[in-house]
């Protein structure tokens, strides 16, 4: 909350700045690193206010409505991108551990996998949805969870190996098998380290969802509001801030959801930080 | 099952252990190393650090091979005595299983071994009331003391019953007052269960105190060097600690690690 308010009182601040050093001429006199008016950065109050207009002239609901709904529409999206992502990555991240020969001839391949731009890879997708004939949200979430499974993979095959030498002696002194080593060790110990991903994967897999809605071409989700803000901005800024804002917090709100489901499975010695 | 006769239960035989075979960094390990111990003996294999003391342990509980030699235990090729879970294992760090309980935490050879669960249970009971730790079946190892962790540790070495038990410095990083109360703390469950201890460690009067022979080690190549029977009577407690010809074996021993150093830094 307090650092909410700083952030709140770091805004304002610095618009009264810049009130004070350039009068409301716009940005041209190189004084200031950003633009401080209020087409740039609007007032919190107006950003506020504008929550509780009418986006449009002549639409019915105010613009939290909107904002509401179509973040929960994003949402399902992202939900099923992350679902879908993070078992693909948990059984990647398994498939790797146990062979070594998979681990060093795929890495490269799963690392230059995310390192393709998103916003190139996207319409691709959508198309080839589209000749599959899937229903448009399903692409979206297919590229959500295109960006969601990296760090689980990740963060699973840490987890796989982190167990100390002297753990994996002592099973092999039990002359257990592989399965049994597996189960009885190495995924409790990946847990933390799994979890930690999907904490990472919440929020990633939000801006997974807002990426692929946008050459999908789908009305109601964040992408698409975003997309017409971002159009008519010089007109009303303020919208354009208030659904980025909403964005952050779907995102901020999911990571939040998952961090709780955390605190039911882990106890709190074995949690890792952050 | 324990022996009761007295032939040797672990036969080593010209062992030797080369790491890095053929290559610049080749570490001879161990050489040609022959000891045998008797069904029930708690034997210390003495030395500093390098001496292969740890290495040999691990070759005879098949988590190394010996590059020579042979090891027999109980009769059979140490590999067989492996999967026949002839012995238990301690080490230095007790290494439970944070996400269980202490009492599923013995439970995990049982459960590995596939003992049905009634019986893992009881097992279970049994051996943390062996070590003394019976109220804290439901804890977890966080909630324990380091010394308590290792008595868990040898709960769990001990739930499925070995004839054998192996030890690596169990109590090395325990403090001084720990470590003595440990070491009287195993003489009761050796006395009790009367399993067959090869105990690896680097402190004399630990080797002294707990064994009925030393077994000296020197290092670069690792060897013996040496075999002192301690003829200190059972049971040991704290006063033996005072008695006159315990610091005679001491000496003994040192004696020995010391003849061993001097030889080495001549040659």
């Amino acid at each position: 909350m307090a650092v909410l308010l700083v952030l709140c009182a770091m805004w304002e601040g610095y618009k009264a700045i810049g009130a004070a050093v350039d009068g409301t001429t716009p940005c041209g006199q190189r004084r200031m690193p950003i633009c401080a008016n209020d087409t740039s950065m609007p007032h919190l109050g107006n950003i506020l206010r504008a929550l509780f207009e009418p986006p449009r002239r002549g639409s019915e609901e105010i613009l939290l409505a909107t904002l509401v709904k179509s973040a929960l529409f994003t949402w399902r999206e992202a939900a099923a991108g992350f679902i879908f992502g993070s078992l693909f990555g948990f059984a990647l991240g398994a498939l790797l551990g146990r062979f070594l020969l998979l681990e060093r001839s795929l890495m490269p391949y799963i690392v230059a996998s995310q390192t393709v731009p998103l916003l190139a890879i996207a319409p691709m997708i959508v198309i080839w949805g589209s000749r599959l004939n899937m229903p448009a949200w399903w692409s979206v979430a297919i590229i959500s969870a295109y960006l969601t499974f990296f760090p689980v993979t990740i963060n699973t095959l840490r987890g796989l190996r982190s167990p100390n030498p002297t753990a994996v002696e002592l099973m092999r002194s039990y002359a257990a098998s592989e399965m049994q080593m597996l189960w009885k060790l190495r995924l409790p110990a990946a847990l933390p380290y799994v979890f930690t991903a999907l904490k990472v994967s919440a929020s990633i897999s939000i801006i997974g969802a807002i990426i692929g809605e946008l050459p999908s071409g789908i009305p109601n989700g964040l992408g698409r509001v975003l997309l017409t803000f971002s159009y008519y901005y010089i007109s009303g800024p303020e919208k354009l801030y208030a659904a980025i804002f909403g964005a952050a917090l779907l995102g901020i709100l999911f990571s939040v959801i998952v961090a709780q489901i955390e605190r039911v499975v882990l106890p709190e010695g074995r949690r890792l930080e952050g | 099952m324990p022996l009761t006769d007295h032939q040797s239960v672990i036969a080593i035989q010209g062992v030797s252990k080369v790491f890095n075979q053929g290559r610049d960094n080749r570490v001879a390990a161990l050489e040609n190393i022959n000891v045998e111990i008797r069904a029930g003996e708690l034997v210390s294999l003495l030395g500093p650090s390098g001496c292969g003391k740890s290495t040999l342990l691990r070759v005879i509980g098949d988590l190394t091979s010996p590059t020579g030699g042979q090891v027999r235990i109980n009769g059979k090729a140490a590999p067989q005595a492996r999967l026949d879970r002839d012995y238990g294992m301690v080490f230095q760090q007790a290494t439970l299983y944070d996400w269980r309980s202490v009492s599923k935490n013995v439970q995990l050879p049982l459960e590995v071994m596939n003992y049905p669960k009634a019986k893992r249970e009881t097992r279970a009971a049994e051996m943390l009331k062996l070590v003394q730790l019976e109220e804290f079946g439901r804890h977890y190892p966080w909630q324990l003391s380091g010394g308590m962790q290792q008595r868990v540790a040898i709960a769990r070495a001990l739930a499925f019953e070995p004839s054998i038990l192996l030890m690596d410095e169990p109590f090395g990083a325990l403090d001084e007052m720990t470590r003595e109360r440990m070491q009287l703390e195993l003489l009761r469950i050796w006395g009790q269960t009367k399993t067959t201890v090869v105990f690896v460690t680097h402190s004399i009067p630990e080797a002294v105190f707990l064994s009925s022979r030393v077994v000296v080690m020197s290092a670069r190549p690792g060897r013996v060097s040496g075999v002192i029977e301690i003829d200190l009577p059972y049971p040991r407690g704290f006063e033996t600690r005072e008695h006159p010809h315990f610091f005679q074996k001491i000496t003994e021993v040192r004696e020995c690690l010391r003849r061993e150093e001097v030889k080495g830094s001549t040659t």
